[in-house]
C-alpha cells in the first residue's frame, strides 16, 4: 500500500473517492435520462421538486430507503440479497482501474517536523500494465449477478429474462474482445496511460516506412481505428443491456427481465451497476479512441507548462493539471454518456434472433476483418519496402 | 501502492456498500406481510403454471461452450497484437504476420464451419 502512512492514507482517500464518484454519477444519469427522454418524446419530465426537477432524485432515494423488504418465500434467499450487491462489483473495480487524468507529482515537503520524500500519485485507483485485460475480465463478471437473480427469483420471467442476458453478454464479448485487437496492433500495449501518451499531439503515422504528419487533425485512435471504435461501441451497448439490445427486460415478453421480482434498495443497486458499466463503457470509448484526458494537439506537459507560468509551484502546478484534465476527461464521457441516452429513446429493440444473428454473423466476422486489414496495414506501412 | 491490495480493498469496499445498504433499507422499511397470494411468482393475473427452475432451452448452452472456445481463441490474440509491432520495427513483420495469418485461417474456418452447421439459428 505503498512506502509510508502520507501515501497509503492518500491512496485509501483516492480509491473511496472514485468509488463514490462512480455511485455518484448514477442520481445524475437518471436525472439527464428522465430530462432527456422528455425533451426526446416533447415532454415535460420532472420539474416539480426543486429547479428543473433536479431534488426529485433525493425523493426518489428516501422513498426507495422506506420500501418494503420483500423475498418471494420460494426464492433462494441468500443469493436474492447477493445478487445486487455483486451487480455493484464489476463497474466499481473496472472504473477504478482507468486513469482519469495525468498523475500527480509531489515534491519533497516538510510537515510535523519529518520530511515527506517526493510522491507520484496516478489518477486511478490502482495503476496496472495489464489494464484492458483486467477491464475485460472483471466486466464480464457482471453476468454472475443476472444469473444469479434470475435463478434466486424463482420466477420463469427472471430465468428467462437472466438467460437471455447472459447469452447475449457472452457473445457481444467476442466481438468486444475482438474489436481491441485492432486498437491494441496500433498502441503495441496493455497501459491506458501509455495509450493516452501515445495519442498526444497531431496525427502522424508511417508511411512506407517513412513518417507523415497531419497537422489538421489530432493524433486520435479513431482515425486509425473507424471500424474497430464503431464495434467496440455498439457491443458496449449489448454488454450494458441498453436498447436497442435490451432483450433481457423486453416488457412486452419478459414482464422486466432479471429483476422482475426486485424492488426498493436492490433494484436501485442494479442501476447503480447497469450506469457504472456504462460509465466504464464511455471512459474506455474516451480513452481508446478520443485522446483520453488530453486535450487535442496540446500535451499534458505543455498544460502543466501554462500552470506553471501563472507561478505556481510544480507541486501546485501538477495538481491542478491534473484536476483540469480530469474535466476534459469527464466532458468526453458525458458526450458518450448522452450518446447512450439518446440511441435509447431513438431506437426499437431487435427480436431475439436478429440480435445473436448480429453478434455472430455481422460483428464477430466484421472485428476480424478488422483484425486482418490492420495487422495487414500496420506491416506494409511500417516497413520500408525498396 | 501494489494494484492487489487495492483490488481487494476496493472489492471489500464496494461489497459492505452493498450490504449496508441492504441493512438500512430492511431497518427502515416496513416488515413485509406474507400472504399466499403475495408470496407466490409473478405472473400477469393468472395461476403460476411453472416456476423458474423448470426445463431450459439447450440452445443457451450451446451459445455458452461456442463462447468459451472462441473466447479463448481471442485471448490468444492478445500477446500477438500487443508485441507486433516490436517484430515490425525490427524487421521481423513478415514472419508474425504469416505465423497469426494461419491462426486466423483456423479461426475463420470454424466460425463458417458453425454457422454451416446451424449451431447459431434462433428460431
Amino acid at each position: 500500500m505503498g512506502a509510508d502512512i502520507f501515501e497509503i492514507s492518500i491512496n485509501i482517500i483516492k480509491i473511496l473517492v472514485i468509488f463514490l464518484l462512480m455511485v455518484q454519477i448514477v442520481p445524475l444519469l437518471v436525472w439527464v435520462e428522465r430530462r432527456g427522454s422528455a425533451f426526446i418524446q416533447n415532454r415535460f419530465g420532472p420539474n416539480r421538486v426543486g429547479p428543473l426537477g433536479l431534488t426529485q432524485l433525493l425523493a426518489d432515494a428516501v422513498k426507495f430507503l422506506f420500501k418494503e423488504e420483500f423475498v418471494p418465500s420460494k426464492g433462494k434467499k441468500f443469493l436474492f440479497y447477493a445478487a445486487p450487491v455483486i451487480a455493484l462489483v464489476p463497474g466499481a473495480l473496472a472504473f477504478a482501474s482507468i486513469p482519469l487524468s495525468a498523475p500527480i507529482l509531489v515534491d519533497a515537503f516538510e510537515m510535523f517536523g519529518k520530511s515527506w520524500g517526493p510522491y507520484r500519485f496516478a489518477f486511478q485507483g490502482f495503476e496496472m500494465g495489464v489494464g484492458i485485460v483486467f477491464v475485460l475480465g472483471i466486466s464480464s463478471l457482471g453476468a454472475y449477478a443476472l444469473l444469479m437473480a434470475g435463478w434466486a427469483s424463482n420466477n420463469k420471467y427472471s430465468m428467462y429474462g437472466a438467460l437471455r442476458a447472459c447469452a447475449q453478454m457472452i457473445s457481444y464479448e467476442l466481438a468486444l474482445g475482438l474489436a481491441l485487437v485492432g486498437i491494441l496492433l496500433i498502441y503495441g500495449t496493455f497501459d491506458f496511460a501509455e495509450m493516452v501518451a501515445y495519442q498526444e499531439g497531431p496525427l502522424s503515422f508511417f508511411f512506407m516506412g517513412k513518417e507523415v504528419i497531419v497537422p489538421f487533425l489530432p493524433n486520435w485512435g479513431i482515425f486509425y481505428q473507424p471500424l474497430g471504435a464503431v464495434l467496440l461501441f455498439c457491443a458496449m451497448f449489448a454488454e450494458t443491456n441498453r436498447t436497442p439490445f435490451d432483450l433481457p427486460e423486453a416488457e412486452a415478453e419478459l414482464v422486466a427481465g432479471y429483476h422482475t421480482e426486485y424492488g426498493g434498495l436492490k433494484m436501485l443497486m442494479f442501476y447503480i451497476g447497469e450506469y457504472g458499466h456504462m460509465l466504464v463503457a464511455s471512459a474506455l470509448m474516451a480513452t481508446f479512441y478520443f485522446g483520453g484526458y488530453n486535450l487535442p494537439f496540446i500535451s499534458t506537459e505543455a498544460v502543466n507548462a501554462f500552470f506553471a507560468g501563472f507561478g505556481f509551484s510544480a507541486t501546485k502546478a501538477s495538481i491542478v493539471t491534473a484536476f483540469a484534465l480530469h474535466v476534459v476527461l469527464f466532458t468526453k464521457i458525458l458526450l458518450f454518456l448522452w450518446v447512450f441516452i439518446w440511441v435509447r429513446w431513438t431506437l426499437p429493440r431487435f427480436r431475439y434472433d436478429q440480435l445473436m444473428d448480429l453478434g455472430w454473423k455481422t460483428m464477430l466476422p466484421w472485428a476480424l476483418a478488422n483484425t486482418i486489414i490492420t495487422a495487414a496495414l500496420v506491416l506494409l506501412m511500417r516497413t520500408e519496402w525498396l | 501502492m501494489s494494484p492487489l491490495i487495492a483490488i481487494i480493498f476496493l472489492g471489500t469496499v464496494t461489497l459492505l456498500f452493498g450490504s449496508a445498504l441492504l441493512f438500512v433499507a430492511s431497518l427502515l422499511g416496513p416488515k413485509p406481510k406474507y400472504s399466499s397470494v403475495k408470496d407466490s411468482s409473478y405472473e400477469c393475473g393468472l395461476e403460476v403454471q411453472e416456476t423458474g427452475h423448470s426445463k431450459v432451452p439447450i440452445k443457451f448452452y450451446l451459445t455458452a461452450i461456442l463462447f468459451i472456445l472462441f473466447d479463448i481463441e481471442i485471448i490468444f490474440m492478445y500477446p500477438w497484437a500487443v508485441t507486433y509491432l516490436d517484430f515490425v520495427n525490427e524487421g521481423h513483420g513478415v514472419y508474425i504476420f504469416s505465423v497469426m495469418a494461419v491462426f486466423l485461417l483456423i479461426f475463420i474456418l470454424g466460425l463458417i464451419w458453425e454457422i454451416k452447421s446451424k449451431a447459431l439459428e434462433w428460431e
